[in-house]
């Protein structure tokens, strides 16, 4: 087996909350992140899939090491990138990039297109200022925008243009792995398409790995080869998109497929929809043994005392459920 | 589809423009429609397509540079674009309930959750405290708020966007309107969240035999509750037929374009992708023609000239598209 380009291994961050150490108890934190564990091969897509509050963009945000685990490890290409620090991080964070929902977020609005994306090569020390310019000219056509959009500013582009740029601008630095966080939740439904599209089509030409984050269901499956369903700090689920969605395991994956509404009348109206009881837990005071069991259906006494661990229920598929083990 | 006869709710020729520096923004220009009692309405369309400024324009709630410049609204016959302030004020939240998207911005962070429940009572129906207090705590009940008692007295920040979408669904319902206008009720919630929710809004609409206008950008949330359905482009409808027609037999382009570039949850890695080209119009430099030419596959030469009016084409079905007989 070829060595995996990312491996996450009980990766883990707690946030202090407000609250203090008392009587030899360790102070309150909030375990956004608890214990995950994953491996992404090249060329491959992993989608990230849970509601608020699961930990998703947490995950992405310590793999870039823009917060620091409190527990775990990461490796991409076999290399130890919570152990590295200064140069070394800077030449390994050169291959991660990401993409938010919101564009504007990693774009400077008073630089023009052209200087956004000359701007990480610049800080990276990448050719000369011409070279920079003409590799930011050919990602701008890469991207598929227009040659005169090079000296415009990002608030002039529409939605769909502006998260154009912001993908050109984590290209230009030929990264081997890009991490998408809802990069397209904020845009409509006819621009949504085509940035999807987008997204595939630079994968195949460059050969690039994927996480792809995002609550929708649907575009994660359209867009991964496997999909890690979160709740509450915990992977609960992981498996290839298609079987994921044809044998869903955990209570919690059956329930948020039966939420997505579907767009079509004749196969579902309201009345049919299956709906999960109650709230979401706060992440700060999550519930004892299995997370999900205060919602769950198929909750047996043994579920509130002991937590399920993520196991094998076919190849390649684990589930952490006690209804499996 | 409705007859003028039940009708509850009837726009006519609705325009909204703004006046901006840059010119006049055209928000909503010449919409019409129906609703009657008992009927759920959904009207779609992308960002800047004037499905919330036509909300907005219902009730009275377009503030300047905005105006409403031309058409009517009819409320049970009685023109609403007419009314004082005054007598708008009366009829907003008691004969016509809201819910807006964001439920943090709607209600008042310093003020307990049954209190601005109460307070709509009082102010409609000028009951007595206890009275209020004794209602709005059943309302509470009524959307599925647990221990409604206690949770009365709690603010706002105590509970979760779900369970503040409640309430103000509960506020909006309070005074049994005979319309309720529902605007992305659930587009910030999760989707497990926005299921109960969509479950609550039409067990209550049923209830109360209230007619609906939800607005929605989803076309999952459209199938799962609409009767009629009004497709909005560019500030105009494009396309208006009851839900089956729609998803089945849409004749406007941009109502295919927008099924064709739905990411379905049963497509494969394979699937193709089918986006609309381009990007929607710039509102304020329209050029003439039908809004929708430049991104449609199927223009012919007179779609550049002449705007195609909205036409009934049979069983309430109406399409505002040169090509509507052919296509």
């Amino acid at each position: 087996m070829t060595q995996p380009l990312l491996q996450v291994t009980d990766l883990t961050k707690a946030f202090p909350v407000k609250g203090r150490a008392f009587f030899g108890r360790a102070a309150p934190t909030l375990k956004a992140v608890d214990g995950i564990s994953f491996t992404l091969t090249c060329g491959e897509t992993l989608g990230l899939v849970g509601e608020s509050g699961c930990g998703k963009s947490t995950t992405a945000r310590l793999i870039l090491r823009l917060v620091e685990p409190t527990g775990g490890s990461i490796q991409l290409d076999g290399r130890d990138l919570l152990g590295c620090a200064g140069e070394e991080l800077r030449a390994l964070r050169r291959e991660m990039q990401i993409v938010f929902q919101d564009p504007l977020s990693s774009l400077n609005p008073r630089m023009s297109v052209g200087t956004n994306l000359a701007e990480p090569l610049r800080f990276h020390r990448v050719g000369t200022r011409r070279e920079r310019r003409d590799e930011a000219r050919r990602m701008l056509e890469v991207v598929g925008l227009q040659p005169h959009e090079f000296d415009r500013f990002p608030h002039e582009l529409s939605g769909g243009q502006c998260q154009r740029l912001a993908i050109a601008r984590a290209l230009v630095l030929k990264p081997k792995l890009i991490i998408f966080d809802e990069p397209v939740s904020a845009l409509d439904v006819s621009i949504r398409a085509q940035i999807l599209k987008l997204l595939l089509d630079l994968q195949q030409r460059f050969g690039l790995t994927y996480i792809f984050i995002s609550h929708d269901l649907s575009v994660v499956k359209r867009v991964s080869d496997r999909i890690a369903v979160m709740y509450l700090g915990r992977v609960v689920e992981i498996a290839d998109s298609a079987r994921l969605h044809a044998e869903p395991h955990h209570p919690y994956t059956r329930s948020l497929l039966q939420a997505i509404p579907l767009p079509d009348p004749r196969l579902k109206r309201i009345g049919d929809y299956a709906l999960l009881e109650g709230d979401l837990p706060s992440p700060a005071n999550p519930p004892s043994g299995c997370r999900f069991h205060t919602r769950c259906v198929h909750r047996m006494p043994r579920c509130s005392a002991e937590e399920p661990q993520l196991r094998e229920v076919a190849a390649g598929h684990l589930a952490s459920c006690f209804l499996y083990q | 589809m409705a007859t003028s006869a039940d009708a509850l709710l009837r726009v006519e020729d609705l325009r909204t423009y703004f006046e901006l520096d840059a010119g006049t923004l055209r928000a909503v220009d010449g919409v019409s429609f129906t609703l009657s009692s008992g009927r759920v309405l959904c009207i779609v369309g992308e960002s800047g397509s004037g499905k919330s400024a036509t909300a907005l324009s219902i009730m009275r709630l377009i503030d300047p540079p905005g105006r409403i410049v031309g058409g009517r609204v009819l409320f049970k016959e009685q023109d609403l674009t007419r009314l004082s302030e005054r007598e708008m004020e009366t009829l907003r939240g008691n004969r016509i309930g809201m819910v807006f998207q964001n439920p943090m911005t709607s209600l008042d962070p310093s003020f307990r959750i049954g209190e601005q429940i109460a307070e709509t009572l009082i102010t409609h129906e000028r009951i007595a405290q206890a009275e209020a207090r004794r209602r709005a705590t059943d309302l509470l009940r009524l959307v599925g708020i647990p221990d409604a008692e206690r949770r009365y007295d709690d603010y706002p920040h105590q509970f979760s966007g779900g369970m503040r979408q409640r309430v103000l669904i509960a506020a909006a319902i309070a005074c049994k309107p005979d319309v309720l206008i529902a605007d992305e009720p659930t587009t910030a919630l999760d989707v497990t969240i926005q299921a109960q929710i969509l479950r609550l809004l039409a067990d209550l609409q049923r209830r109360l035999g209230s007619a609906m206008v939800l607005i929605t950008h989803d076309l999952g949330v459209v199938a799962a509750m609409a009767d009629d359905v009004l497709v909005m482009y560019a500030g105009r409808v494009v396309e208006l037929a009851d839900v089956d027609t729609i998803f089945h037999a849409p004749k406007h382009p941009y109502t295919w374009g927008l099924l064709q570039s739905l990411v379905r949850l049963e497509d494969s890695r394979d699937t193709p992708l089918q986006p609309i080209a381009g990007a929607p119009p710039n509102l304020i430099d329209l050029p003439p023609g039908c809004p929708f030419r430049p991104r449609c596959s199927h223009a012919v030469e007179r779609c550049a000239t002449d705007e195609p009016p909205l036409r009934a084409i049979g069983n309430g079905h109406q399409v505002a598209c040169h090509l509507a007989a052919t296509l």
